[in-house]
């Protein structure tokens, strides 16, 4: 154990340290903040910005302290008057090359490179000249791009390439003409971007951020003939109170309820009741192949990101994936159908709003599968930094809110939905499901925490009904390309694969809020978000979809039975080969 | 596949056959003529020179004549160039008009051809390559092929002692023999940092992994520099045998030339010498018989100046983005695909066949106490002798510029060389007998570089040429690190605004503060030498930049937007030409006055000066 530690100074401290730490990890031990700005921990390791430059006593030039390791006996200087003077130069130059709008831009209060200019007290620019200068691309119903905000810093590339290995985005050309663009300088609408929103995530300045539709929910909410109908997604509830100071991993469902009440949505329903009807199809769908031995393993289809993903690049898999709908979209249908009926409120009045830690769904929103009728099921989709933004604008003290009860009778949902935010969840949940369909009986096993976790891939063999099943999980696009690499080889023997699109599942979606580098260098997000769902299950009295009242009353009274000709009409959908590249 | 036997009798006869190539009195009834069929004389017609020789030969039935094409003798200024051996008659300018000529003067009647015979810069004609004192202070090592074997025929390598090096390595020396040898012979790095050669050998070698590779840097990119180019056109298997002795010295199987695609003839020589080294299986499995194997490939730059920086170039081959990579970790360690990768420049490799052959101590002898052996320039600008020369290290710059290159045409006075290209810095004419090698070099504000010399006389600018150097990294810069990226490109900006008049005293202070910050911050060898052209022109011509700052002037009138153009009223006749042909109508005066120019209007086209039938504008 000794023999793994070493001894370092920095700034005349004596530190001991792992081997393998870097000079920035060991500084912030002993409480010596380095500036960053291009560092995200294990996404984007390359020491391009120039701000955590140190001195280190008998190398010549600085050192890159994001990536470079502390060695024995170091001697480190982060604060000398040359440091400071070159990282001082730097960012007066990112700066002079950025497009100042702080005061109207989407990351105003939320940028690191605002904080940079804060802590430097940068007043005045010195090295002002000329600035890049590049056309918006706000074509796709999900991101827009901003590269005249652009540092350059490579955090969203590194996310794309090499977190998702999709590379829909790279630097381009030159020098001063360098920018971060796609193939041939096209619209992330027209390449093979899945709209994950991981390069959202990862952008430290206004440079990505998703396409804001609050506009129209404010709209709609003023215009009395409409029925606005609010759904939620489980993992917003464990994140949206990030936005407003409080903990990672708080559990706001209740004054998040109260809010969109206050905000004046008519309907405050749970998408969780959604992913139970989402579970009732898919068990049943699984299980009606697994007896057939057709299209095994059935592959989960409730992330958009990675669905667009596989019609792109693996059209031959299709037959694979589930058809049952995502959650929300279900429930859009269910609204706009059963409840409408039910309410005797016209179809055409309703105006369904999910709130989603995703922005993938506002592409999968309004694909041309997604209606009914004539009807589109969900009219908008806003993610959770959107949602946090509407409560901010309506002079809502969010920390302050009593909590309240989402509205029935689709507001009731089960544990296993709540869970569905998390990489392996769906998984989970829907073994829950098929367990009891297929032996008949209430089983006490309920966890399985093989597919718990953060893991990017989570195989396992449970045993239902004395059969073996082999499951996997997997999250993150790139570790799904290695599954369906699997697949596709024939070495895989799975029987049911759950894939999204986003590292750690829902709750690291890209429409959730955005987390600096230096949290979540820190700290694990996911974690402690994915954690507040479990928690959420364990406290839920029904922790079995097929146990929800409010399924059981919709299927007896509309639906009859998962995979029925109405379920079929209105529940699922269906796939299509898509090109990469529309230029 | 040749046994060992088979080179070595190859070597003994192709030997004989060659001598006349380098001895005046050899013992040969046969004669050759030698084409340069460098980049420069390629281009200016050598290969219809050496077509047209081959046809007469063949129609008046001469015998005991060979034409052969040869790699770059290194006076490109007065190429296309002939050289005929053994008598080693020098022909210039040579065009393939006069190929009929030469034949009969000179093989058949046995004359010299007087009007081409090439002239030293006194005007006196010289009948052999030696009589130039372009040749007489140089020392040819890298370049000890160029111009003497045809760079197509592995058989002429191997008469001069080629893959005689590697015979000699694989059979007689250790690696630590090798390691030892290159150390001792003070060979450094010759792509421009001057890193000791035996030192990065043996870094490699002592790094423990069971793949490892070779690289060779042939991305030569320093604007007027062509050293590297001549080498692999001229002499391409002595890089493949250095390459080799480097694999087998580092534990390597593999190598990889990454050379640029704007280099046509140097990768068709590359592609030949290593298709011909396979052949005689110099090149591929267990070579010579030993358990050693060895393959190189070509890899194709695309022409960016960035990828010369290793590991840069590192990424280009593994088919990314050429963006150099933050050190350490050092290629040594983990360089191609994360491997030990031994990374050499072309001319390094040039010099290893003959250390290896001659023994350190020769190589040792030559040169200064830090700096050892030769070192290859590409002599540029206003210099009478443009060309290619070797010289040992310590020669002076006034030596170069003067003796070898015949100083500077036009009756023009030497103002300042630049050496290290757009990373170096320009030395001015009170340090031109500072004896050239790293330390005195860099000690002086320049650096060695890669060996692009360019000479400027009093003509030029030292602010404009600053900006030059700076538009040159401002494009080049790979943008990967904002100080260079953004860095470079305000510099430029500050210089812009300098030459265009409009420069504030502030505006110095603001360039010595960027330079100094870019050079420390930058990740890579790009940034942190792209200023060094400004800081030495700044500290050299500082009365240059105040001038321009302060008196909005420039005197050699290379700034375009300072110049004043002006009518000489002694001279003018009124006819008006001038205003009549004005674009923006900038010339005042009327009918047979004298005419008057509107500077606030004048745009400095130059119509006027030009339509000036009597000279008055200027």
């Amino acid at each position: 154990m000794e023999d793994n530690l070493i001894n370092l100074t920095i700034d005349n401290q004596n530190i001991q340290v792992q081997k393998g730490t870097t000079i920035l990890e060991a500084a912030r031990k002993a409480g010596i903040d380095i500036p960053t700005l291009c560092f995200l921990k294990e996404i984007n390791e390359v020491g391009d910005c120039r701000m955590c430059i140190v001195e280190v006593e008998g190398r010549r030039g600085f050192a890159t302290s994001c990536i470079t390791k502390a060695e024995e006996g170091m001697v480190v200087h982060t604060n000398t008057p040359a440091v400071v003077e070159a990282r001082r130069v730097v960012l007066d130059l990112i700066v002079s090359n950025h497009k100042i709008d702080c005061l109207k831009c989407i990351r105003n209060g939320n940028c690191e490179l605002q904080e940079l200019c804060k802590r430097f007290n940068i007043q005045d620019i010195e090295f002002a000249g000329e600035m890049q200068s590049h056309k918006i691309d706000d074509l796709s119903p999900s991101i827009v791009r901003d590269a005249d905000k652009c540092v350059l810093c490579r955090r969203c590339v590194s996310a794309c390439k090499k977190i998702q290995k999709i590379g829909a985005i790279e630097c381009i050309n030159r020098g001063f003409e360098s920018c971060i663009s796609t193939t041939g300088e096209n619209s992330l609408n027209n390449v093979n971007c899945t709209f994950c929103g991981q390069c959202i995530e990862a952008c430290p300045t206004g440079a990505l951020h998703e396409k804001d539709t609050t506009e129209e929910v404010w709209k709609k909410l003023q215009d009395p003939e409409t029925t606005v109908i609010v759904q939620t997604a489980p993992a917003v509830r464990v994140a949206l109170g990030e936005e407003f100071g409080m903990e990672i991993g708080t559990n706001v469902t209740g004054k998040m309820v109260t809010a969109l009440k206050r905000l004046g949505f008519d309907r405050v329903f749970d998408t969780n009741t959604g992913a139970d009807f989402t579970i009732m199809e898919e068990a049943n769908e699984f299980i009606e192949r697994f007896t057939a031995n057709e299209h095994i393993p059935m592959i989960t289809s409730c992330s958009p990101g990675w669905i667009k993903f596989i019609e792109m690049n693996y059209p031959e898999l299709l037959p694979h994936l589930s058809s049952c709908k995502s959650p929300h979209q279900m429930f859009g249908a269910l609204i706009k159908t059963y409840y409408a009926k039910k309410e005797n409120i016209d179809p055409k009045k309703i105006y369904v709003v999910s709130v989603m830690p995703c922005i993938a769904k506002k592409f999968e929103r309004q694909r041309e599968e997604m209606q009914n009728d004539g009807l589109y099921d969900v009219d908008n989709v806003i993610t959770t930094r959107e949602l946090a933004r509407m409560i901010k604008q309506a002079n809502i003290e969010f920390t302050a809110l009593e909590d309240s009860e989402f509205d029935s009778p689709m507001g009731e949902a089960t544990g296993a939905a709540a869970i569905f935010g998390t990489t392996g969840g769906v998984m989970e949940a829907a073994l829950r499901t098929a367990g009891d369909t297929l032996t008949g009986e209430d089983l006490p096993k309920i966890d399985f925490e093989q597919v718990r976790g953060g893991d990017g891939i989570k195989r396992a063999t449970v045993n239902i009904a004395g059969k073996d099943i082999k499951v996997v999980a997997a999250s993150g696009l790139a570790n799904a390309r290695e599954i369906l690499e699997e697949i596709k080889s024939g070495k895989a023997d799975y029987q049911f694969v759950e894939i999204m699109a986003c590292p750690g599942g829902c709750v690291m979606g890209g429409g959730q809020p955005i987390k600096s580098s230096k949290i979540r260098s820190e700290v694990d997000v996911r974690a402690l978000r994915a954690n507040a769902l479990y928690s959420i299950d364990e406290k839920s009295t029904i922790r079995k979809s097929h146990e929800n009242p409010v399924v059981k009353k919709i299927y007896e009274e509309f639906l009859q039975k998962p995979g029925s000709e109405i379920a079929e009409k209105l529940l699922h959908t269906s796939y299509t080969k898509r090109e990469k590249y529309n230029i | 596949m040749k046994s060992l036997e088979e080179i070595h009798k190859i070597r003994e006869e192709k030997k004989k056959e060659l001598d006349l190539r380098i001895n005046t009195s050899a013992d040969t009834r046969e004669k050759h003529i030698l084409v340069c069929h460098g980049t420069g004389c390629t281009s200016s017609k050598s290969p219809q020179i050496l077509e047209n020789f081959n046809r007469i030969i063949k129609e008046k039935n001469i015998e005991n004549v060979r034409v052969i094409k040869t790699g770059c003798f290194g006076l490109c200024a007065k190429g296309p160039i002939v050289i005929i051996r053994p008598e080693d008659t020098f022909y210039a300018g040579v065009t393939p008009e006069d190929c009929e000529e030469i034949i009969q003067t000179h093989i058949v009647e046995g004359n010299k051809v007087e009007r081409l015979l090439a002239k030293d810069i006194d005007g006196t004609k010289v009948n052999s390559l030696d009589e130039l004192n372009f040749y007489k202070k140089q020392k040819r090592i890298a370049l000890k092929n160029c111009g003497v074997i045809n760079p197509e025929e592995i058989d002429e390598y191997i008469a001069f002692d080629g893959y005689k090096a590697l015979e000699k390595v694989l059979k007689e020396m250790s690696q630590d023999d090798v390691v030892k040898t290159i150390s001792d012979s003070g060979l450094r790095g010759r792509g421009g940092a001057g890193f000791p050669t035996g030192k990065k050998w043996e870094l490699t070698k002592a790094v423990e992994g069971s793949q490892k590779y070779v690289v060779c840097n042939a991305d030569e990119g320093d604007p007027g520099a062509f050293m590297d180019r001549s080498i692999l056109e001229g002499d391409p298997h002595a890089v493949l045998e250095a390459m080799e002795i480097a694999g087998y010295t580092i534990g390597a199987n593999k190598g990889f030339i990454y050379v640029r695609a704007e280099y046509p003839i140097a990768v068709k020589r590359l592609k030949i010498a290593i298709e011909q080294a396979r052949d005689y299986g110099i090149l591929g499995e267990n070579i010579f018989g030993t358990d050693f194997s060895f393959d190189i490939e070509i890899r194709l730059g695309a022409g960016a100046f960035v990828c010369g920086e290793e590991t840069a170039l590192l990424e280009s081959i593994e088919g990314k983005r050429g963006q150099p990579r933050v050190k350490p970790p050092y290629p040594a360690n983990a360089g191609l695909w994360g491997k030990p990768t031994l990374i050499n420049n072309v001319e390094t490799y040039a010099n290893i066949a003959q250390i290896i052959l001659k023994g350190a101590e020769w190589y040792s002898s030559i040169g200064t106490e830090t700096s050892k052996g030769t070192k290859v320039f590409a002599l540029g600008g206003n210099v009478n002798n443009i060309g290619l020369v070797e010289v040992p290290m310590g020669t002076t710059l006034r030596e170069i510029v003067f003796d070898i290159g015949g100083g500077i045409p036009n009756g023009r006075e030497f103002k300042a060389a630049q050496t290290g290209g757009p990373s170096g810095g320009c030395i001015p004419k009170e340090n031109l007998d500072v004896p050239i090698d790293y330390e005195s070099l860099k000690q002086i504000g320049s650096m060695m570089g890669s060996g692009g010399l360019i000479v400027m006389d009093d003509t030029k600018c030292m602010v404009s040429l600053a900006k030059f150097y700076l538009q040159f990294t401002v494009s080049e810069s790979c943008g990967k690190c904002n100080p260079c990226r953004i860095g470079t490109k305000r510099m430029l900006e500050i210089l812009e605004k300098i030459t265009e008049g409009k420069g504030e005293e502030k505006d110095l202070e603001k360039l010595d503060k960027l330079a100094k910050n870019i050079i420390r911050a930058s990740v890579c060898g790009l940034g942190q030498t792209a200023p060094n052209p400004v800081l030495s022109t700044m500290k050299y011509f500082m009365d240059e930049y105040k001038e321009h700052v302060l008196d909005k002037k420039c005197k050699t009138n290379e700034c375009k937007k300072l110049a004043k153009i002006t009518i000489n009223p002694e001279l003018c006749k009124g006819c008006g030409l001038c205003q009549r042909n004005c674009p923006v109508g900038a010339i005042k005066g009327e009918e047979r006055d004298v005419r008057e120019i509107d500077q606030s209007i004048c745009i400095k086209c130059g119509t006027c000066i030009a339509k000036c039938p009597f000279h008055a504008i200027t």
